[in-house]
């Protein structure tokens, strides 16, 4: 695997302070988290980088990215599509809003539409139970959802919400 | 010291000691699956659980340790029960398809569901659904076989320091793989295959070659020729039920006769040859002090950590061959000739206790001019003692006989190489009488025999004194090349094997039989004490002695370290991605 990319200076020197300081190793998670935040997602490539750098074994860094819900493999979309699957949204039907999704774009949860426009996520509790079931959409929320209106609001998006950049 | 009671017995241990080791002590064996005494307390299956009083909880012995007083219960209606369910538990989410697995009879998992009284299957659950993973010639994962117990995970890290397999993803999905879920062919693997040796199940197996073997057998137009490696006949026996440390020379020759093979050799006379030219690369190193200290090479899952992990030291390299390659590549030139077969008619089998050797004889370096390779295919000792079996013949019993002349013909140095420390001994051997030009007085050199892992010692020779070192398993192996990188202490030759004990340990070696673990030193002991004993009761103990190999440079080689034996014996390394982490 090539490391042919460059990582943000931020990042960078953000690594090179954790090397200065004891059991560097361990603050894997938090240059992760910076990787994210700042390309919204951890590339392959992001993460070999990370692992040669904190010299952490590239399996290690692999095990850990796979195992956290929150760090992403994939480029999220431009509409990120978060479904609550809480307890309470759920229960309201969740799950078939989930299905409908996932039959609408042709794509699974956590992956992203090839045009690169949406990716489903899932969230839990929001705290808004009473407005189950609910999905937020690049920050947007939307209540009471059914798997019904669907495609009606994926077209309603497109109109209404800024893509993210 | 701590008193307590197992099961109503007095039982005093030292402080620190875990429930499973103090129970041994009165000799009780608690079942066990991921727990391993040569890697880290892992806690992941809780086969292992007891009662203790106090505790609501039963405990997993293997991680809990001792204290006064302790009362302990190891088996109740209650705990046997707890154990049976793990075992379904785990058996739920396993293919059911014993009787066509590679582990069938000598399964740990099915050892444990039987000895647990595990008689009917009462739960119907999701099972998890993976393809084999067959991309390296070494080591094939099965993945939907795994019962996650990490012992690869461990073995891979703590003892070879590769760091290749790691736990993916979570829950349900959980998966043992190298990063990025890759292949393995494009890891950091090593192909050493201690997975394979430490899995209690088939979800790590080595890439079987025995249909290519029989087909070639039956093959009338191919000249089939065997050789086997030095660490086979201190190992073959296991297989058998035989003693670790029965020593099988006569037998497995006569049992490869029969299999139909044309010519028996052994690798032996490989060793033999590469203690000659690799004497001769380390004294003219020596004298014109460059590129010291000479790493042997002999050992293909540390040549290929080399080239990932330390591609900085290739040079240090000794450009030698393995004794297999340099056998092989003898067996389609000079031996070709000899006996007027054109090479492409020949077949050439090597029984390697090592997987690794599978990696290796695809090497596009290691291939002949005409781009054939030299080996045509390798079997571990276990796919062998399988061949054996499913032939029919009754091993233990068999007549003995001798290896066939020229190339089964080999010194006692060459017996050595099977253990961590013999390849040293054995180029001492030739490099104190090039070095002196005298006889050697003391012909072994017991400073550098050894089982442990690690060892450095100073080596007298004439006038000068020698820095030697010797490594097996590549953890022990980083620390010599960081002191070596570091120049913290001078070395003039490093003799680097990547499995425990050298190849006697090889990840292609029977599985252990009852009363031993795999890896265990004892087995590893007992291995190595028989090499030695052949090596001792051998009359021609220095490997340039060789009469064959005498005759060898007389009428083909010409002499050590010349333009054909570089042509032929020779090789080159380089880096390989992806590059380690160390």
């Amino acid at each position: 695997m090539k490391q042919s990319i460059e990582l943000d200076s931020k990042i960078s020197n953000f690594i090179e302070s954790c090397l200065q300081k004891p059991n560097h190793k361990s603050y894997l998670i938090a240059v992760l988290h910076k990787i994210q935040q700042h390309y919204g997602y951890l590339s392959l490539e992001h993460m070999n980088m990370v692992a040669h750098r904190l010299q952490v074994p590239t399996s290690m860094v692999s095990g850990v990215a796979t195992f956290y819900h929150y760090f992403r493999l994939k480029p999220r979309g431009k509409y990120a599509i978060s479904i609550c699957l809480g307890t309470a949204c759920f229960v309201k039907g969740a799950d078939k809003v989930l299905e409908a999704f996932e039959t609408e774009l042709g794509i699974k949860m956590g992956e992203t539409t090839p045009d690169g426009l949406f990716s489903l996520e899932n969230s839990r509790c929001l705290g808004v139970c009473a407005l189950a079931p609910v999905i937020t959409i690049n920050e947007r929320i939307f209540s009471k959802v059914t798997a019904q209106n669907v495609p009606g609001l994926i077209n309603k998006v497109k109109m209404e919400i800024p893509m993210t950049e | 010291m701590v008193h307590l009671k197992i099961d109503g017995n007095t039982v005093t241990v030292p402080e620190g000691t875990t429930i499973l080791h103090a129970a041994e002590q009165i000799g009780i064996h608690i079942p066990r699956l991921c727990y391993h005494p040569d890697l880290s307390v892992e806690g992941a299956c809780r086969i292992c659980i007891v009662e203790v009083e106090n505790n609501s909880n039963f405990l997993p012995s293997c991680a809990t340790k001792v204290h006064e007083n302790m009362q302990v219960q190891t088996n109740s209606p209650e705990i046997r029960r707890a154990r049976r369910d793990l075992i379904e538990l785990i058996l739920d989410n396993h293919p059911r398809e014993c009787q066509t697995c590679e582990r069938d009879g000598n399964c740990e998992l099915q050892n444990l569901a039987y000895t647990l009284g595990v008689r009917e299957r009462l739960f119907e659950g999701r099972r998890k659904k993976y393809k084999i993973e067959k991309s390296s010639p070494s080591v094939i994962r099965d993945t939907e076989k795994c019962i996650l117990c990490r012992r690869c995970v461990r073995v891979c890290s703590e003892i070879q320091g590769v760091y290749n397999l790691s736990q993916l993803y979570r829950g349900f999905d959980t998966v043992v793989a190298p990063a990025y879920n890759a292949p393995m062919e494009e890891s950091v693997c090593i192909a050493c295959g201690q997975c394979i040796n430490v899995c209690p199940v088939a979800a790590f197996i080595e890439n079987n070659s025995t249909e290519q073997v029989w087909q070639a057998l039956a093959d009338p137009k191919k000249h089939v020729i065997v050789q086997i490696a030095p660490s086979i006949r201190a190992a073959i026996g296991e297989g058998f039920n035989q003693l670790p440390g029965t020593s099988m020379t006569g037998q497995t020759v006569t049992a490869l006769r029969r299999l139909g093979f044309d010519a028996v050799f052994d690798t032996n006379f490989g060793a033999d040859l590469t203690i000659v030219e690799e004497a001769n690369e380390l004294v003219n190193r020596l004298e014109s002090g460059e590129k010291l200290p000479l790493l042997t090479s002999c050992s293909s899952g540390w040549i290929k950590f080399l080239e990932h992990f330390y591609p900085e030291l290739i040079p240090f390299a000794s450009t030698c061959k393995s004794p297999m390659s340099m056998l092989s590549t003898l067996l389609k030139t000079y031996y070709a000739e000899l006996v007027k077969i054109d090479p492409k008619d020949i077949h050439v089998v090597a029984v390697m206790p090592c997987v690794a050797k599978k990696f290796e004889i695809q090497r596009p370096e290691l291939a002949s001019p005409h781009g054939y390779p030299y080996t045509d295919s390798v079997l571990t000792t276990r796919e062998l003692v399988w061949m054996i079996k499913a032939y029919g013949i009754d091993f233990v019993h068999l007549p003995e006989q001798e290896f066939d002349a020229p190339l089964g013909f080999s010194t006692g140095a060459a017996d050595i190489f099977g253990t961590t420390g013999g390849v040293m001994e054995a180029a001492l051997r030739t490099a104190a009488e090039k070095l002196t030009g005298q006889p050697i007085k003391e012909i072994n050199f017991t400073q550098v025999r050894q089982v442990k892992g690690l060892k450095e010692a100073s080596v007298k020779i004439g006038d000068t004194s020698l820095n030697v070192a010797v490594a097996n398993g590549l953890t022990n192996a980083k620390t010599i090349l960081e002191k070596v990188k570091n120049k913290e202490k001078e070395f003039h030759l490093i003799e680097l094997m990547a499995c425990p004990g050298g190849c006697i340990g090889g990840g292609g070696q029977p599985y252990p039989p009852e009363g031993y673990y795999v890896l265990d030193p004892e087995i590893i002991k007992l291995r190595a004490q028989a090499l030695y004993k052949i090596d001792e009761a051998k009359s021609v103990r220095l490997s340039h002695e060789n009469k064959f190999i005498k005759k060898l440079y007389q009428d083909y080689l010409k002499y050590p370290g010349s333009e054909v034996a570089h042509k032929l014996l020779h090789t080159s390394y380089s880096p390989r991605e992806p590059k380690g982490i160390k």
